[in-house]
């Protein structure tokens, strides 16, 4: 896994307080990993202040699962 | 009770008679505290007052660029923001049959869009804080509405109606969201009104006098203590039993 790819996956599990082995690239925050709308903002939020970037609403709501993220923030870091 | 040591509280309007008087119980309560208006003498000479603890932050907040920019100053000055009041105001009173989209639109700018940003600026630190306490400053003309004030109760209805909608996003995060509506209190505006108007308003007050800021400040401070974590999405009626709902 990428650099990104685990300090997100460390992100996620911490927030959510989910098993590390849960959260694959394939692994959707809120049908698999239990997170609520809010929290999938708040991860967003989380995610703006680990790797120093913004992600604008309308990329924000195309990321869904764990991949997405980590796909959205290589292109953007 | 009811102390607020080690939390950073923003007040809007804190240069109006309510305003002020809701900074110095916060600050009173241990607060650290951000005195936001548009006017700064008056700012000045509170935080003077107050000493240490307190922070001069200048906002016209009928500009959304400095009403963005109200909760990041807020934060650098005081180094943490936990306790936001939407206390600022204003009127432009006019029978509807006479009221400019002008007139409305202002008063909706300041009193309700406003608030709204700056609710929304403050989320980010109090979520990741999971401790939050939102407190907007409406009315009882909000409930009751007021011949002449179509614009301003419309705004503080609008303010309830937001209040309890963030109040129920955001509870499982520790943030609160309540409402304070005074009454008729004593303030450089109801100075104006004449002997023959204060008299009508008497009448209609079971308690049979008009209200002080210091009993609007002690309920908001109420409501920012951390015992109050189970209050959210209420509005708390400070009118002397005006109107009792």
């Amino acid at each position: 896994m990428s650099d990104i790819a685990d300090r997100v996956k460390k992100i996620v599990v911490e927030h959510l307080g989910v098993e590390e082995d849960k959260v694959t690239e394939s692994a959707s925050f809120i049908d698999d990993l239990g997170a609520d709308s809010l929290d999938t903002v708040e991860l967003v939020m989380a995610f703006e202040e680990e790797f120093g970037i913004e992600i604008p609403d309308d990329a924000a709501e195309n990321i869904q699962t764990v991949g997405d993220a980590v796909k959205f923030i290589s292109e953007a870091a | 009770m009811f102390k607020l040591s080690g939390k950073c509280a923003l007040v809007t309007g804190a240069s109006g008679g309510i305003g002020a008087e809701i900074a110095r119980a916060l600050h009173a309560g241990g607060a650290v505290v951000a005195l936001s208006g548009t006017r700064v003498e008056p700012l000045e000479a509170l935080a003077a007052e107050l000493g240490e603890g307190a922070h001069v932050c200048p906002a016209n907040l009928s500009d959304p660029d400095s009403v963005e920019a109200l909760p990041k100053a807020a934060l650098a000055a005081m180094g943490g923001l936990d306790i936001l009041v939407n206390n600022a105001g204003i009127t432009r009173d006019q029978l509807m049959m006479r009221m400019s989209d002008e007139d409305w639109q202002t008063v909706i700018d300041v009193n309700l869009t406003a608030a709204f940003r700056l609710m929304r600026g403050v989320m980010r630190p109090m979520m990741k804080a999971r401790w939050g306490r939102i407190i907007n400053i409406t009315s009882i003309v909000g409930q009751t509405g007021n011949p002449g004030q179509v614009n301003y109760a419309a705004a503080k209805a609008g303010l309830v109606g937001a209040s309890k909608s963030l109040a129920q996003e955001v509870a499982s995060r520790g943030v609160t969201v309540n409402c304070v509506a005074p009454g008729f209190i004593q303030t450089a505006m109801t100075d104006k009104l004449s002997d023959d108007q204060k008299a009508a308003l008497m009448g209609n007050i079971p308690v049979g006098r008009m209200g002080t800021p210091e009993e609007i400040a002690a309920a908001v401070r109420y409501l920012a203590s951390p015992e109050a974590g189970y209050v959210t999405g209420a509005v708390l009626h400070v009118n002397g039993g005006m109107t009792m709902v």
